[in-house]
């Protein structure tokens, strides 16, 4: 009950999120706010729909990483204030799980699937081919934002081993002269759409 | 939407549906409707079974076939190396591999000239197999938990009911008492599948006499052993099972609540359970006062966020509850103190799917499947370097050699067993010795392994046991939560240790100080995943000892796997000279001139093997490394992974 107070008092505290401030946070060009905003009041109704629950700070998180791309510790802050939960244990969950991430990703998510059926038919030698070809280490992004590196624990596609994701599309069977061929497809994929601009 | 109130109503959409599903159990009953079954699982989907459909619809569409065929989604088949798999009735011909160009075909030939389209079905040595029941994979399998996958379309309701489901909720919170039922789930001799293999009937017993409420009923669907997905499996193909043996489960121990965790990673089965439980609720088979009587009884789903020690039960309880999932000391039992300080009951999600079909058929049948200690089938899901990946299900006490060799086909490109790995980062690796071993819960125990929740690697001679334990540790060393130091600590230990060795760094003192590790680690640790990490290490030191003796004293990898202990050498009399490799090379490793062979530098080469992928004569090889004892030597005299680096630990 005492919870439920204090989840009251802080949301008519700040009804417009985009004026939510904390200390040290960097000044904000307008426009910036406004799709801050947007983005904040997105946000507020899946905490709005879940806050009604215990226990559903998960969720939470997983919305907001799906909105925001990844949990920037402002975000995480305004969770932390918004659900009445001490922004250290906010921390706590977002860093505890591998599936939240506190850096920005790139367009591309590359995922290598790591699970024993993929290793034992390869997958390590398909990483060592993205790393080459990327000249990131697993977990980085690009310069350019463009592909994030990524190991991923089994996706149970063990059928088709060993697979790479990219953004939820499974390639199976991969081979590094695949690899190779399916980082310029995406490459030029982009090419392509800049040039219909 | 009439919230269904008793068996009539159940009976009326049985008697609905029933004629569909009859036709697809090999029924020829003058429907004058084909079918089309196609797997919509992750893997098939994966490989463009979506896309066979929509494709497989548009057909129809301009043959103006669609009042005569229809077109359904099913859960998975099990047969996941040929798939996507598409199974026409009547008739039961199977075919695999489908793809999106096939369409056509199959419509043209199949549904409007009545001709089977020969090149897509399946050849058992080189025999074409017409239909399910000729195909070697399905022929040693007992199909009790996995029976309406791949016959019912998992996203609708009267499927499941047509066969028979909640036709046992409705009788038991209608006209049973819990006590009756917990007893037929203790005879029936049912245990976790989860992998520790307790008996549910006695955990039901604990919860239900715990004099506490609210209390609350739990599905472990956090699959996080890499190569299994036979709880994925089971959600995608057949959700509906899931929730009538939660709902009965609830009857039992007197629960309004239930909880589904499950990874977030599993986008499909997610979407099946959310519209099963829609289903459900809007026929009043969840919700409250079921079949309009006092019983009241809901499921929500809470998202498992990649970490495998939430698989432990505690650790499961602190991630439903929206924190890190930490585990904590037992006792308390879940059971006593579970979600919010409530009597919980957890159970994974095989251990529910078998609920209802042991009390629709009775526990005298079920416990007449397995051996003396454990009852029923189990699911596997089989991988690796072996024929036929996919789902099986098989009665408990079956032999490795049937798993392996007859159902899964051997392993490809006539290459030689090595062992099968059981249990995911858990278990244990099992050699050839063991084949003939009937495997139940305790026979996997007493040989090192455990029955997990049914991963089930198939590893050849190409795979090194070395690399694989240190594969195992690494996960576990990643996933450790960090709670308690033995795991914490001792995982990160035996993990460098495992890296020196398959480094060619290794002494020989250290299998002893692995043995001693692994030991302390087991004996010491919180939960399940610390005492159970070091089994992969303790087993292939027991079986495969001669491996890490190898890479320790003759510095090679017998299996050709640990790159450090490995040489690239050019093939004199195969060499063209014709260069390729050698701009292939980024270290610039390799030298040479036009008509002259070319030589690999073993000090430069980064074991990359582009040159071997290059090289059009074939003549590029990698074998264990030469001139061992100089580099032996070499390493100690600059104190490379010698006694300085261990001093370090």
């Amino acid at each position: 009950m005492a919870q439920e107070t204090h989840l009251n008092k802080k949301a008519s505290e700040s009804e417009i999120p985009a004026s939510f401030v904390y200390e040290g946070m960097p000044e904000e060009k307008a426009d910036e706010k406004k799709i801050r905003g947007n983005k904040f009041s997105e946000l507020d109704q899946y905490i709005n729909l879940y806050t009604k629950e215990p226990g559903q700070l998960i969720i939470i998180l997983q919305k907001a990483q799906d909105i925001f791309g990844y949990l920037p510790e402002k975000v995480q802050a305004y969770i932390a204030e918004k659900t009445g939960t001490p922004v250290s244990e906010v921390n706590g969950v977002v860093t505890f799980y591998s599936l939240f991430s506190t850096e920005p990703r790139g367009k591309y998510t590359l995922d290598i699937c790591m699970g024993t059926a993929c290793y034992i038919k390869g997958a390590q030698e398909l990483m060592n081919t993205l790393k080459d070809q990327l000249q990131i280490d697993a977990g980085e992004t690009t310069p350019d934002n463009f592909f994030t590196v990524k190991s991923t624990r089994c996706i149970g596609a063990c059928g088709l081993a060993p697979v790479l994701v990219v953004n939820g599309k499974v390639h199976r069977n991969a081979n590094s002269g695949q690899i190779t061929k399916i980082i310029k497809q995406y490459r030029k994929g982009e090419d392509g759409e800049n040039k219909k601009h | 939407m009439v919230k269904i109130k008793n068996t009539e109503s159940l009976r009326t959409i049985k008697n609905k549906f029933f004629p569909l599903i009859k036709q697809r159990l090999g029924h020829r009953n003058g429907l004058g409707i084909t079918q089309v079954l196609v797997c919509s699982g992750t893997a098939c989907s994966s490989a463009d079974s979506q896309d066979f459909r929509l494709e497989l619809e548009r057909e129809l569409d301009r043959h103006n076939l669609r009042d005569n065929v229809r077109v359904i989604k099913t859960g998975c088949f099990g047969f996941c190396q040929h798939g996507p798999i598409a199974m026409v009735h009547p008739g039961e011909v199977f075919y695999c591999r489908v793809e999106p160009d096939d369409a056509k075909e199959l419509v043209e030939t199949h549904l409007v000239s009545g001709r089977i389209v020969d090149r897509l079905l399946y050849q058992n040595n080189g025999q074409k197999a017409n239909n399910i029941e000729d195909i070697n994979f399905f022929k040693a399998q007992k199909r009790i938990v996995l029976r309406n996958c791949g016959v019912i379309n998992p996203e609708e309701i009267g499927e499941y009911i047509a066969l028979d489901g909640y036709f046992t909720l409705a009788d038991i919170v209608l006209n049973k008492k819990p006590s009756e039922i917990i007893d037929r789930i203790k005879k029936s001799g049912l245990r976790g599948r989860g992998g520790a293999g307790f008996p549910t009937g006695r955990k039901w017993e604990m919860t239900a006499a715990q004099d506490a409420s609210p209390k609350y009923v739990l599905c472990n669907a956090d699959e996080g052993d890499p190569g299994a997905f036979m709880d994925r499996s089971i959600l995608e193909g057949d959700p509906h099972s899931i929730l009538e043996a939660m709902a009965v489960a609830g009857y039992c121990i007197g629960a309004a609540q239930g909880y589904i965790y499950i990874r977030a990673e599993y986008p499909i089965a997610v979407e099946r359970l959310e519209i099963a439980i829609d289903q459900a609720r809007k026929y009043g088979l969840l919700g409250k006062n079921l079949f309009g009587t006092s019983f009241n009884f809901d499921i929500g789903l809470r998202f498992g966020a990649g970490a495998f020690v939430c698989g432990e039960e505690t650790a499961l309880l602190q991630s439903v509850m929206g924190q890190r999932g930490e585990p904590s000391p037992r006792p308390p039992y879940p059971a006593q103190e579970g979600l919010w300080g409530k009597p919980t009951l957890i159970s994974n999600v095989e251990t529910y799917a078998n609920i209802p079909v042991i009390l629709r058929e009775g526990w005298e049948w079920y416990s007449g499947h397995g051996t003396a200690t454990s009852k029923g089938s189990k699911v596997f899901s089989l991988a690796g370097k072996i024929n036929n990946t996919g789902l099986i299900e098989v009665p408990i006490g079956t032999t490795l050699r049937t798993i392996v060799f007859d159902i899964g086909g051997g392993i490809p490109g006539g290459k030689k067993f090595k062992a099968v790995q059981t249990g995911g980062p858990s278990g244990g690796c099992i050699p050839d010795k063991y084949l003939d071993l009937p495997i139940d819960y305790e026979s996997l125990k007493e040989i090192g392994s455990m029955m997990g929740s049914g991963g089930m690697i198939v590893m050849d001679e190409e795979n090194c046991m070395v690399d694989i334990a240190r594969f195992y540790v690494e996960f576990t060393q990643d996933e450790s939560c960090g709670r308690c130091t033995p795991c914490r600590v001792g995982t990160k230990r035996l993990l460098e240790i495992l890296k020196r060795i398959t480094e060619g760094k290794g002494e020989i003192e250290d299998l002893e100080l692995l043995e001693e590790l692994a030991f302390d680690i087991r004996d010491a640790s919180l939960c399940g995943l610390g005492q159970t990490a070091p089994n992969p290490v303790i087993s292939t030191l027991r079986y495969f000892k001669e491996e890490y003796i190898a890479h320790i004293k003759d510095k090679t990898c017998p299996a050709g796997v640990c790159k450090a202990l490995l040489d690239y050498t050019i093939d004199e009399a195969k060499c063209a000279a014709c260069g390729l490799c050698a701009k292939v090379c980024a270290a610039g490793a390799i030298t040479g001139a036009r008509g002259k062979p070319y030589r690999i530098d073993p000090d430069k080469c980064l074991k990359c093997a582009a040159c071997e992928a290059k090289c059009p004569k074939d003549a590029i090889t990698k074998g264990a490394r030469r001139e061992v004892v100089n580099i032996a030597e070499n390493c100690i005299l600059t104190g490379t992974g010698g006694q300085e680096e261990r001093a370090a630990l």
